[in-house]
C-alpha cells in the first residue's frame, strides 16, 4: 500500500520528478515492493488455507489428552500422547498436525494442540500420594510448572481456536476456569466448552452449562466415545 | 513512578496473624503490568493476602500465571490461590466494546499463598475463603 502512495506523490508533483538515476532506483524499488506485495498476498492466501491450530485447554485431569487421542485416532489413526489419572501427565504442549474431519459434506483440517492442564499452584507433595518418590515428584512438579507456562504462551500467541474441556463431575466455578475463559474471550478466539466424563455417575452437564452460559456446551465422554458425532459436528461448525 | 511496594511499616509478623493488603484501583492504575504482577507476587510470597479493588486484565492474569509458575520451588513457594467473581458481562459485551476499550475488567480479586488460603465456596455473587497462618 505504501508503494502506491509514492506513485501518487510523483505523479502529482512533476516539478519534483527525479533524474534518470533516481528514476531507475524508484523503478527498482517499485519492482521490489511489488514483489513484496505479491508475496504478502500469496502468504495470506496460503495462511488462510493452512490448518487452524485448535488448542485443547482446561484444568488438570479434565480429560484433555483422552479427547485429543480420541480425535486423532478417529481421524488420523494415531494418538497424541499418554493418558493418566495422575495430574500433570501432559507437561509439554503436543501438536497433531493436519487432522481432517469430515462432517455433512464439509471438510475441516485442524492442528490439534493438546496442552498441559492450567493451574495457579503446583505442590510436589500431591504427587507423593501417587506412589512417587520425592525426587520423581519434584521433577514432575518442575516440569508441570514449565508446562503451564508453555500452555499460557500458546494461548496468547499460537492458537486460532479453543476447545475448553471440563470434568463434568467437578465444580466448574473455579478461578482457573474463570480466568482462562476470560483470557480466551479477550482474544476473541472461538471457543467450545466440552463437558467431559458424562459416563460417570456424578456428571452434571447442566452445572457446566450454567457456569458459562455465553458459550455452547457439548456433553461427551472422550473415554467411552459417547456423543462424538455432536462433538465433530460442532468442531466443523466452529472451526471450519 | 509510584512506589511498587505498599508501605510495610506496620507489617505484622507471621506469629501475630495474617496481613491483608487492600489495594485500590487508583494505586494499580499507576503501575505497569509487570509492576502489578511483581507487587502481587512479592506480597503473596511474604505470606500476605492481597485484595485488589479492580483486579487485573485478562492479559495480566495470563502473565501472572506464567510468572507464578516460574517462581514455584519445591520447598518454598507452591503458587497462589486467586479468586474473582465469574464474568457476567461476557454474554452481552460486543466486539466493538472490546476494540474501543470499553470492556470492564473491574472485579474484586483476592490473591493469597496457595498454602494459606482455601476457597470454600464461589459462585456469581459470593466468594467464601478460609485463611490460615503458615
Amino acid at each position: 500500500m505504501c508503494t502506491e502512495w509514492k506513485i501518487g506523490v510523483y505523479a502529482l508533483q512533476p516539478s519534483d520528478r527525479p533524474d534518470a538515476r533516481e528514476a531507475r532506483e524508484v523503478r527498482m524499488g517499485l519492482l521490489t515492493n511489488l514483489k513484496d506485495s505479491i508475496s504478502k498476498v500469496t502468504d495470506r492466501l496460503f495462511a488462510d488455507s493452512e490448518p487452524k491450530r485448535i488448542g485443547i485447554y482446561g484444568p488438570p485431569n479434565a480429560g484433555k489428552t483422552t479427547l485429543a487421542n480420541r480425535i486423532a485416532i478417529d481421524w488420523a489413526g494415531d494418538t497424541v500422547g499418554p493418558e493418566s489419572h495422575i495430574p500433570h501427565e501432559t507437561r509439554r504442549a503436543r501438536r497433531k498436525e493436519n487432522v481432517t474431519i469430515e462432517r455433512n459434506n464439509q471438510t475441516v483440517t485442524i492442528d490439534v494442540v493438546d496442552t498441559p492442564g492450567v493451574t495457579t499452584k503446583v505442590d510436589y507433595k500431591e504427587f507423593l500420594d501417587h506412589d512417587m518418590e520425592k525426587e520423581d515428584a519434584v521433577r514432575r512438579s518442575r516440569e508441570a510448572t514449565e508446562g503451564v507456562a508453555e500452555a499460557m504462551h500458546w494461548l496468547r500467541e499460537d492458537v486460532d481456536g479453543v476447545i475448553y474441556v471440563l470434568d463434568s463431575t467437578q465444580d466448574p466455578f473455579t478461578q482457573v476456569n474463570t480466568m482462562l475463559i476470560g483470557i480466551i474471550e479477550s482474544r476473541d478466539l472461538p471457543v467450545l466448552i466440552f463437558a467431559n466424563k458424562t459416563d460417570l455417575e456424578d456428571a452434571n452437564v447442566q452445572q457446566v452449562a450454567n457456569a458459562f452460559p455465553q458459550h455452547e456446551t457439548v456433553p461427551l465422554s472422550a473415554l467411552e466415545g459417547n456423543n462424538m458425532d455432536e462433538v465433530y459436528d460442532k468442531i466443523a461448525e466452529y472451526f471450519g | 513512578m509510584p512506589e511498587a511496594k505498599p508501605t510495610n511499616n506496620d507489617s505484622a509478623s507471621a506469629d501475630e496473624g495474617v496481613q491483608i493488603d487492600l489495594i485500590s484501583g487508583a494505586r494499580m492504575d499507576g503501575l505497569a503490568s509487570m509492576e502489578k504482577i511483581r507487587l502481587i507476587l512479592d506480597s503473596v510470597r511474604d505470606g500476605k493476602i492481597v485484595i485488589l479493588e479492580e483486579g487485573l486484565s485478562p492479559e495480566e492474569e495470563s502473565r501472572l500465571i506464567e510468572v507464578t509458575m516460574s517462581e514455584i520451588n519445591p520447598d518454598g513457594f507452591t503458587g497462589l490461590e486467586i479468586e474473582t467473581y465469574p464474568s457476567t458481562q461476557a454474554a452481552t459485551k460486543g466486539l466493538l466494546d472490546r476494540i474501543m476499550g470499553r470492556e470492564s475488567t473491574k472485579k474484586l480479586t483476592v490473591i493469597g499463598p496457595a498454602n494459606q488460603i482455601k476457597t470454600l465456596h464461589k459462585d456469581e455473587t459470593l466468594i467464601s475463603a478460609l485463611v490460615s497462618r503458615k
